[in-house]
């Protein structure tokens, strides 16, 4: 870590724990640290780059084998710590993934089931009753995504250039559908879904806020206090759900305008559902 | 396998997802929902100008397996790789939404994955990694109540992030024809170059994304034969199990320990990785 | 893609709906309804540009006997041959006129 700038993850993962120490026991690569959100404990949990990893294809914060396993630990263990208790600790990822690690070690020992012990792993404790927020305040890509932070109950991204929300960088994009790099860029200016930036994911409606705050701001004492005030808030948010089916469940995801596929759906398979 | 077996085989591998549905349901147990006559189609490939399929490529139908109440979600292989758009995630998303509020109400319902998929459909990105993101919640939810079975038997084999959502089922059924992997072989090799993973090289592929290696390291439970008979009856031995909680998802620390023994810089091969898994299972008893 | 309507003079409908073939390379999906008493009507779009007067030969022979059920046929196409896209519809009409229900798998 010491000769590279640190990366967002890390440094709002640093300004968001008030700097608590790193929970010792996680790979480099896995930041864990325990502070409070509104009086409420939290955990907070980043993927950084570790330029040492023993993975060279996770070198540069992605989430690969060791990165998936201690993500489901990190998790597990702050579950089965709060299992007696009433109040059980906020869970806040802080995400900054460039995406999964590809590599031919990272297929061959399983890299879908690491990233679906740690997809498990958040998706339990949201169903433990443990608030579970999302923020993205860098890259949120693909498989990186889905295993840190997408199955958060609510969603906060930072603004800028750098926030970035997609399923694959542009050139593999470009290969696969058999496109020029250009040719990607013009089809995201018209197609929504297909757009890298952060408003056009916006516009799906899956973020329950958006801040004015850039990904290089976690030393800007007022923009930490804004993206603290937006963690209480989703908090609050998922603490008024009406009942604890939906204090638990991503249902709120679909409250928003711009998957209007996705809700008409789910309202005909229900109407078809019973027979 | 003897000769009158052999002949008397069908290949499950060959059936487009209606087909592979009709012969697992019970005989007239089937409904399907959401059918391709609704005709709810992808909004996005359409603007895009590429020819929709009417059911977006997921058959989604209740029935009885064996008498056992079953929600089978299939992907259409054939259909822009078996890929996840907005429509077909929501569909299989939104069935086991349903299947879990049936399950908290005393009416299980097991579900059935047919996972022949690529991963996201790239012309709907962020709908469909969304989608696959309420897929996994959906999996995590169902299973407090009923076995998910995940069934990947080719021809496309299971990546992406639904590779993932194969990874969070109970119980995975393959066959030597299914592959499954995180990421697709041509984008490994466009990430990470060609000396590290030619995606041409078909044996290095199957050699260790394959169902017999899947298998043999324990991130699958069951090979069969590509035969609908015989993965039929997997599947009904299957959604009659009660819930499993596999070591390959809930055994971390197993896990972590065969990593700190991956040479990362040495060329993984098949019986190596094979070896290492072994060896973990040996002092842990942990991926069988 | 391009897009294509033909309509055709034909007998009475069939009894119900039926659907042949899947939106894959080199096949096409054939979605049939029963139509208008004495007409046929066939919307098809395909992936394939420039190949409409294939495409309306192709169907024309087809729905050339008059007296052919009365069909909606809608198609969507990924490259077929016509040899493909003659079975399909084939099959579609078999399905939707057959006689013995133990043969159909309604919409399956």
């Amino acid at each position: 870590m010491s000769a590279q700038a640190k990366s967002f993850g890390a440094r709002w993962l640093g300004a968001l724990s008030a700097n608590a120490a790193a929970l010792t026991g996680y790979p480099a690569s896995l930041q864990v640290a325990d502070g409070e959100l509104d009086q409420h404990a939290a955990r907070f949990i980043a993927v950084v780059p570790d330029s040492a990893s023993h993975f060279p294809r996770a070198r540069q914060g992605q989430v690969g084998l060791a990165e998936g396993w201690a993500l489901a630990r990190a998790v597990h263990d702050a579950v089965a710590a709060d299992e007696a208790m009433p109040d059980k600790r906020v869970i806040v990822a802080v995400i900054d993934v460039p995406g999964q690690a590809y590599g031919r070690t990272e297929e061959a020992y399983g890299i879908h089931q690491a990233l679906a012990a740690a997809a498990q792993a958040y998706a339990k404790a949201r169903q433990a009753g443990h608030p579970v927020i999302g923020l993205i305040v860098g890259k949120a890509m693909s498989g990186g995504f889905l295993a840190h932070g997408y199955q958060a109950n609510r969603l906060i991204a930072l603004s800028g250039d750098a926030v970035q929300v997609h399923a694959m960088g542009k050139q593999a994009a470009a290969r696969i559908t058999q496109r020029t790099v250009e040719g990607v860029e013009e089809l995201a200016r018209t197609i929504t879904p297909m757009a890298y930036d952060i408003e056009s994911y916006a516009s799906l409606g899956l973020l329950f806020r958006q801040l004015a705050v850039t990904g290089d701001q976690a030393e800007d004492l007022s923009a930490v206090e804004t993206v603290r005030r937006a963690l209480s808030d989703a908090l609050a948010d998922i603490q008024a759900a009406p009942d604890e089916a939906s204090q638990r469940d991503l249902s709120s995801r679909l409250q928003g305008n711009g998957r209007e596929a996705s809700v008409e759906v789910r309202r005909r398979l229900r109407v078809q559902w019973a027979g | 396998m003897n000769t009158s077996e052999l002949l008397q085989r069908q290949s499950f591998v060959e059936l487009s997802a209606r087909a592979r549905v009709a012969q697992l349901l019970d005989g007239g147990s089937g409904r399907e929902l959401l059918g391709p006559f609704e005709r709810l189609t992808s909004p996005w490939l359409a603007l895009q100008d590429i020819v929709t399929q009417s059911d977006d490529g997921v058959v989604i139908s209740r029935g009885t397996v064996d008498g056992v109440d079953v929600v089978i979600a299939a992907i259409e292989p054939a259909f822009q790789g078996g890929s996840m758009g907005e429509v077909g995630g929501a569909k299989i998303a939104g069935a086991l939404e349903l299947a879990v509020e049936d399950a908290a109400n005393g009416k299980p319902v097991v579900p059935v994955l047919l996972l022949e998929t690529g991963g996201v459909r790239l012309q709907e990105a962020n709908c469909g990694l969304a989608a696959i993101a309420e897929i996994h919640a959906a999996i995590v939810a169902l299973r407090a109540w009923v076995p998910v079975v995940g069934v990947v038997t080719g021809p496309v084999g299971c990546f992406g992030g639904m590779s993932i959502a194969a990874g969070l089922c109970s119980h995975l059924i393959v066959t030597r024809e299914a592959r499954l992997g995180l990421n697709g072989p041509q984008v490994i090799e466009q990430e990470a170059g060609i000396e590290e993973f030619d995606s041409r090289d078909r044996p290095m592929i199957w050699s260790l994304l394959g169902g017999q290696q899947r298998h043999a390291t324990g991130l699958v439970e069951d090979l069969c034969d590509d035969d609908v008979r015989a993965v039929r009856a997997r599947i009904v031995e299957a959604v009659q199990s009660g819930d499993t909680a596999p070591a390959r998802i809930e055994n971390i620390q197993a896990f972590e320990t065969l990593l700190a023994a991956i040479e990362p810089d040495v060329l993984a091969e098949a019986d190596k990785v094979r070896a290492a898994f072994e060896q973990q299972a040996n002092h842990a008893g942990a991926f069988s | 893609m391009q897009t294509l309507s033909l309509d055709y003079k034909a007998g009475k409908p069939p009894p119900r709906r039926a659907l042949a073939g899947v939106v894959g390379s080199g096949d096409l999906e054939v979605l049939l309804e029963p139509g208008e008493n004495g007409r046929s009507t066939v919307a098809i779009k395909t992936s394939v540009e420039g190949v409409k007067d294939i495409w309306k030969a192709v169907i024309d022979r087809i729905f050339a006997d008059v007296s052919a059920p009365a069909v909606a046929l809608e198609i969507n196409d990924f490259g077929a041959t016509p040899a493909v896209v003659r079975l399909r519809i084939a099959q579609a009409i078999e399905q939707a006129t057959a006689t013995d229900d133990g043969q159909q798998a309604s919409d399956a």
